[in-house]
């Protein structure tokens, strides 16, 4: 028998992806589409009957008439307009058999396409528990086109449409009688074939109700956000701690067995280091994935973009941003990935060139480093301590800046025109494990694969850098002064005394670029201090620069940290998804600018204060 | 009256969409998700800042938008 190419075609929320791993399962792949950033996934699966399907999930879209790139994507594939992509044999269109009034809608208008098609009925176990009865002969007969029920959350709720995709493909639905307004006919069709107790869920009602009050819903929100952080930086911690273990011993390992040299050197600090400090974050990140993921799935999310949307727009930007920026507490690459559901470019734009301000995990080591050893551990009014207090000001130095920052980029860019919302609030419901699971192995993989390629070859060249020259026979200073990085954090001094940083930060600051945590190691290293990993060398740094550095030095480089775009594979990220340099330079010198003047201003005022 | 004049919970009836400017994207696609002329609209409640987005359902759907998007949707008078 033949393979097939078909397309999963339908609204957005109609259960299509979730569809689409049902009967593909992990046999995935997920990439972009030519020139534009909109995900494309397809997948592979054979039927029983011995038939090889080529499955492709289009980006969900109301309508042919598109008004995103993502819908634009799915209008050319659906009319075999899109170069280099071949025409599907066969459009299944998904629709939610719980919102038919609006799904239906699109399947017309598909059909006037006049290409084979099929209707999946998905979510068919809610439509039966909330009562809809649908005449599936009777829409199959005035619809032209073979219609079947899907469960996609149930292990065999694909099956009838499986064996239909074992038989003939189906013909063009003829268009004879498809005339005038599409909405009618949508009316005429569910008044012959669908009948429905209730236009919404009571579940749904009810559930808005409180989580949409005006009080109660921000008190929600609230707690919601405080329980995903707490859970995210308490439990990650023994994995992170773990990980670390298992990758310093196997770097060990295979540098010893290299002969003591430059080869052994690159292995065990080059490139097992650099692995490290990838790895680590990884249990932060999947768990931060998992809780989004699970919160998009519930339908909660787009809650929170409504909720958030009035103070989000006064910043410059836009209730969508909620979600990115959200991620980019773990790390801004996802954050900047996941701009991508931002529909209005602009605010897209505006989202991405903020988002690392957001305080990333990768900014707590240094964090913790500095408020150790300069912050004393005394009681604020009886409850709070002073560590935890500074530590939350940066948090929140990080969210204010980043307003301001989103504030005045709209201001610069004089964007005129209406900024758009319209978002569907979906119904809600219970996250399904496949789909979780699938979900949370395709972004950790995206993230890795994004990551490891630039922080593993910067990792190389920094240790290059800090290596040669090695230093002249009875050296009395550590090897890294000798070193080209070395000469760079000497030479780079002059610029950075006003704002109070020393030549070791300096020199800190260059192996640092690579990734921000990197720069403790460094330090370490300035300092002639061999330490296993990060825990250790806070704990043997933290007397040595409390006693060489002034309270203003630690509170600039604090400061810095806050706003410094001390991350090569965030910038690499933005120059990616915004398809320019000049955005990506645009970020990285504001960035820098900001990072400077705050630090100055940090700086000189503490010295005056302290003088 | 447009959409946007309704009260939090309210039910009204679309008369039509009208565009904003030439070549509308915004009405194209209010219309396309069912705002057309004699669909029953209900503002189920506001945003809880400044009244701000407007969550409005049509059909079985239920859609957030700004206000600047809402009143591009005009009502039928009541009883008329």
């Amino acid at each position: 028998m033949s393979a097939l190419n078909i397309a999963l075609v339908g609204n957005p929320n109609c259960g299509k992806t979730a569809l689409f791993n049902r009967l593909t399962g992990s046999r995935q792949k997920v990439a972009n589409y030519a020139g534009v950033t909109v995900e494309r996934k397809e997948g592979l699966f054979r039927t029983p009957g011995g038939r090889s399907v080529r499955v492709l999930d289009l980006p969900g879209a109301y309508s042919l008439d598109a008004t995103s790139p993502d819908e634009a994507i799915t209008r050319d594939v659906c009319r075999g307009a899109l170069p280099g992509e071949p025409v599907p044999d066969l459009l299944v269109c998904v629709v939610d058999a719980t919102n038919l009034r609006l799904h239906l809608r699109f399947v017309l208008e598909l059909r006037r396409l006049g290409r084979p098609m099929l209707l999946a009925l998905n979510l068919m176990d809610q439509a039966r528990r909330r009562g809809i009865t649908i005449d599936v002969a009777a829409l199959q007969a005035r619809l032209g086109m073979p219609v079947v029920e899907t469960v996609a959350v149930k292990r065999d709720g694909a099956e009838a449409l499986v064996a239909m995709l074992d038989g003939a493909v189906p013909p063009a639905p003829e268009a004879g009688e498809d005339h005038g307004d599409l909405h009618a006919q949508v009316s005429a069709l569910l008044a012959e074939a669908v009948t429905m107790p209730e236009r919404t869920s009571r579940l749904d009602e009810r559930l808005d109700r409180w989580l949409l009050h005006p009080v109660w819903g921000l008190v929600i929100l609230a707690a919601v956000m405080f329980l995903v952080f707490q859970a995210v930086f308490s439990w990650a911690g023994p994995l992170q701690d773990t990980l670390a273990g298992w990758i310093s011993v196997l770097g060990e390992s295979m540098g010893g067995a290299l002969p003591d040299g430059p080869l052994r050197s690159l292995v065990q600090d080059g490139l097992f280091a650099g692995l490290g400090t990838v790895m680590e974050f990884l249990p932060q990140i999947l768990l931060l994935f998992t809780f989004i993921l699970a919160l998009e799935e519930s339908g909660y999310l787009p809650r929170a973009a409504f909720l958030l949307d009035r103070p989000m727009r006064a910043a410059g930007l836009t209730g969508r941003s909620f979600i990115p920026l959200l991620s980019s507490f773990a790390c801004a690459i996802p954050g900047i990935m996941a701009t991508r559901s931002i529909q209005d470019p602009r605010d897209r734009l505006t989202t991405i060139l903020v988002a690392p301000l957001m305080t990333c995990s990768a900014r707590l080591p240094v964090y913790t480093l500095l408020i150790g050893a300069f912050i004393p551990d005394q009681p604020v009014w009886g409850v709070f301590n002073l560590q935890g207090l500074v530590l939350f000001a940066l948090y929140v130095a990080g969210i204010v800046s980043a307003m301001g920052a989103a504030w005045v980029i709209q201001k610069l860019r004089h964007t005129e025109g209406e900024h758009v919302l319209l978002l569907e609030l979906p119904s809600y419901r219970l996250p399904n494990l496949l789909d979780l699971g699938i979900g949370l192995w395709e972004r950790a993989r995206i993230f890795l694969r994004r990551v490891t390629g630039i922080i593993l070859s910067l990792t190389v060249l920094l240790w290059f850098l800090s290596s040669y020259p090695a230093p002249p026979e009875g050296a009395t200073l550590p090897a890294i002064d000798y070193s080209l990085a070395g000469r760079i954090g000497r030479w780079m001094e002059p610029l950075f005394a006003p704002i109070g940083f020393n030549w070791q930060i300096c020199i800190a600051l260059i192996p640092g670029l690579a990734a921000r945590e990197v720069a403790v190691a460094a330090l370490a290293t300035v300092y002639a201090l061999s330490a296993a990993n990060d825990a250790e060398a806070i704990t043997s740094l933290s007397p040595l620069i409390a006693a060489d550095w002034s309270l203003a030095t630690a509170l600039s480089l604090l400061v810095w940290y806050v706003y410094a775009p001390q991350c090569l594979s965030t910038i690499a990220v933005i120059k990616r998804e915004t398809n320019s340099w000049k955005q990506a330079g645009f970020a990285t010198g504001y960035l820098f600018a900001l990072a400077y003047l705050a630090s100055l201003v940090t700086y000189q005022l503490t010295a005056w204060l302290m003088s | 009256m447009v959409l946007s004049d309704l009260e939090a919970g309210a039910v009204g009836t679309v008369d039509a969409v009208h565009d904003a400017g030439p070549d509308d994207l915004v009405a194209r696609r209010l219309r396309d998700i069912g705002f057309v002329s004699g669909e029953t609209v209900r503002l189920v409640t506001r945003g809880p800042l400044g009244g701000e987005p407007l969550l409005v359902q049509v059909g079985f759907t239920r859609f957030a938008m700004r206000r600047q998007e809402a009143q591009r949707v005009r009502l039928q008078r009541p009883g008329g």
